[in-house]
């Protein structure tokens, strides 16, 4: 699959993360390398292959529902960039 | 005393031949002295440290001493330490202190031991060379122009170094064994399960593994009991009886069967990195074990794979960074989107964002069948290899890496050549396995040369016998870099 310019910048808005028209271009042959080493997969007929995610057969535990956290907000606070009224700031969202 | 063992320096502080904090004060002076020639800690307090050495030898007089109370290891910057800066070798978390500690840190204090500081290491754990880190790159002890290996490149040059007599490490696609292989120390992953990675910031969750960094097989177990164990707080962690590993260390090797895989032994091994493997296996031998082919047919997709599951779980787990919550925020921004995209543009180094690129490709609408999931039933056939395999054996062999340990700058160019690193470790985390690299020699540059041993699940014990009995007859392991001694 041939991935463009088109693709990188839609990805990193996906990803939130800000790129300029330099930096999608110089990723570009980076990025062609990889998914070349990923093509190499499409080799391999997996029709009758179940996916595996995890190593042992376990399936994610359940417990009692009930509280079992304790009230730490201003230590957690304490490591935000910006924090009010113990909340976290952020701009605004809503219009 | 920087070349003991933790096994020595346990000893040493139950006869009380010497107390923690001298111990302790004697390693802080190395670090002081030659930390940066190598540039293996990002964080160093000394005040905080010498306070835990002073707390150990306090409990060692009341008598509730343990086998690790007051020994100094080197914590990984990947763990939340409460108290500490853990910036993960990122700026998007340079002025992060953890307000909690891992399982495995709480572990660690549990048994008394003493955080010497925090160790460099490719930033998010993404790196196989640690020249990623945004503090920095490493050093190999062995040759100064030369890299570690990654992503622990900090623990295991610490190790190696004799700057720390053992440190924590994670291994995702090999980053405890590969450094482990480079500085000539020892280094394994366990079972994925039996160490939490609950306060262990996540890289990949399916494959992410704390262990043991040390320079003998002994140690090694000695530190996995300390760190082993279930965390109902982390979903995927084993509820199962505790363990010690150190339980089999003095078997016989007599009748181990030994499976080399012809992928272990093909074209991409160095020629001096396989002389030094068969050396090993010889001795193997003659210390009565004997060897029998095996196959792993789908090995070679193991590097594909990763590079699909690995970055795609990694977009997922990177987009905690926000900067709302903690960690990096930038100083300008129009509206929520851009604080967003600026904060994590400036946060993230080139190669996580490359990967999260990446990630987000694989994972987005209309491509996850065909390179997630196809990854996923991909991963299922190289794991069912190994189970074949140890039908007709009890450990697997072969080269740790593919070469020594290259030059600084030698693979920045192309990742693709970084990621081929890993071609040997790899296979071994998509199935879940325990692994580990053990020194066995080194080339005519004096570079070593690392021995990895695969197991099967919950094998540790045993594979930590079959390389503690090598440990007996030879001892490549005592070896210490020129001017470290």
């Amino acid at each position: 699959m041939a991935l463009e310019l088109d693709d990188v910048k839609r990805v990193a808005r996906l990803a939130r993360i800000a790129i300029t028209e330099e930096e999608a271009r110089s990723a570009l042959p980076q990025l062609h390398g990889i998914f070349s080493l990923i093509e190499q997969m499409q080799a391999v007929d997996v029709s009758r292959v179940e996916p595996m995610s995890h190593a042992q057969e376990i399936s994610l535990r359940l417990r009692e529902d009930a509280v079992t956290e304790a009230d730490q907000r201003d230590r957690l606070l304490a490591v935000a960039p910006a924090v009010e009224a113990g909340l976290y700031l952020v701009p605004k969202v809503i219009e | 005393m920087h070349d003991a063992t933790l096994k020595q320096l346990s000893d040493a502080l139950a006869a009380g031949r010497c107390s923690s904090v001298e111990i302790t004060q004697g390693y802080l002076d190395r670090i002081r002295s030659s930390g940066a020639e190598y540039n293996c800690f990002i964080t160093v307090d000394e005040a905080r440290t010498l306070a835990q050495a002073r707390a150990a030898d306090e409990r060692r007089a009341a008598g509730h001493a343990g086998p690790l109370t007051g020994v100094p290891i080197a914590q990984k910057d990947i763990f939340c330490a409460n108290g500490w800066r853990t910036t993960c070798g990122s700026r998007m978390l340079a002025n992060f202190v953890a307000p909690y500690d891992a399982h495995v840190v709480e572990r660690c204090d549990a048994a008394g031991m003493v955080n010497l500081g925090k160790t460099n290491m490719d930033e998010f754990a993404m790196g196989s060379s640690n020249e990623t880190s945004y503090f920095g790159l490493v050093r190999n002890p062995w040759d100064k122009a030369r890299v570690p290996g990654g992503s622990s490149g900090g623990s295991a040059a610490a190790v190696a170094a004799r700057l720390a007599p053992a440190a924590t490490g994670t291994d995702t696609g090999g980053s405890i064994r590969q450094p482990a292989a480079l500085t000539g120390i020892c280094g394994l992953k366990p079972t994925y399960g039996v160490c939490s990675r609950y306060g262990m910031i996540a890289f990949a969750s399916s494959l992410d593994q704390a262990g043991p960094m040390a320079t003998t097989a002994e140690d090694l177990g000695l530190l996995l009991n300390a760190m082993a164990g279930y965390d109902p707080r982390d979903s995927t962690s084993l509820e199962r009886a505790p363990e010690d590993y150190t339980r089999l260390l003095g078997q016989p090797l007599a009748g181990l069967r030994i499976g080399l895989p012809k992928q272990f032994f093909g074209e991409g091994a160095a020629p001096e990195v396989l002389r030094a493997i068969e050396a090993a296996l010889a001795q193997y031998r003659a210390l009565g074990a004997t060897t029998v082919d095996v196959d792993l047919p789908n090995m070679g997709l193991s590097v594909p794979v990763y590079y699909v599951l690995a970055p795609a779980e990694a977009s997922s787990n990177l987009g905690r960074y926000d900067g709302v919550r903690y960690g990096h925020r930038a100083a300008e921004y129009r509206d929520l989107v851009d604080m967003y995209e600026k904060t994590r543009a400036e946060g993230f180094g080139p190669e996580v964002k490359r990967r999260i690129l990446i990630g987000t490709y694989v994972l987005s609408a209309g491509y996850y069948d065909a390179y997630y999931i196809r990854a996923q039933k991909l991963r299922r056939l190289i794991a069912e290899d190994f189970v074949q395999a140890f039908k007709q054996c009890d450990v697997i062999m072969g080269p740790t890496s593919p070469s020594t340990a290259f030059e600084i700058g030698a693979k920045a160019a192309d990742p693709v050549q970084m990621y081929l690193s890993d071609i040997y470790t790899i296979a071994v985390n998509l199935a879940g396995l325990p692994g580990m690299s053990i020194p066995c020699g080194f080339d005519c540059a004096g570079l070593p040369v690392g021995l990895q041993i695969v197991g099967d699940y919950f094998s540790e014990a045993r594979m930590l016998n079959v390389a503690h009995q090598y440990q007996q007859a030879t001892d490549w392991h005592r070896r210490v870099p020129p001017g470290r001694a």
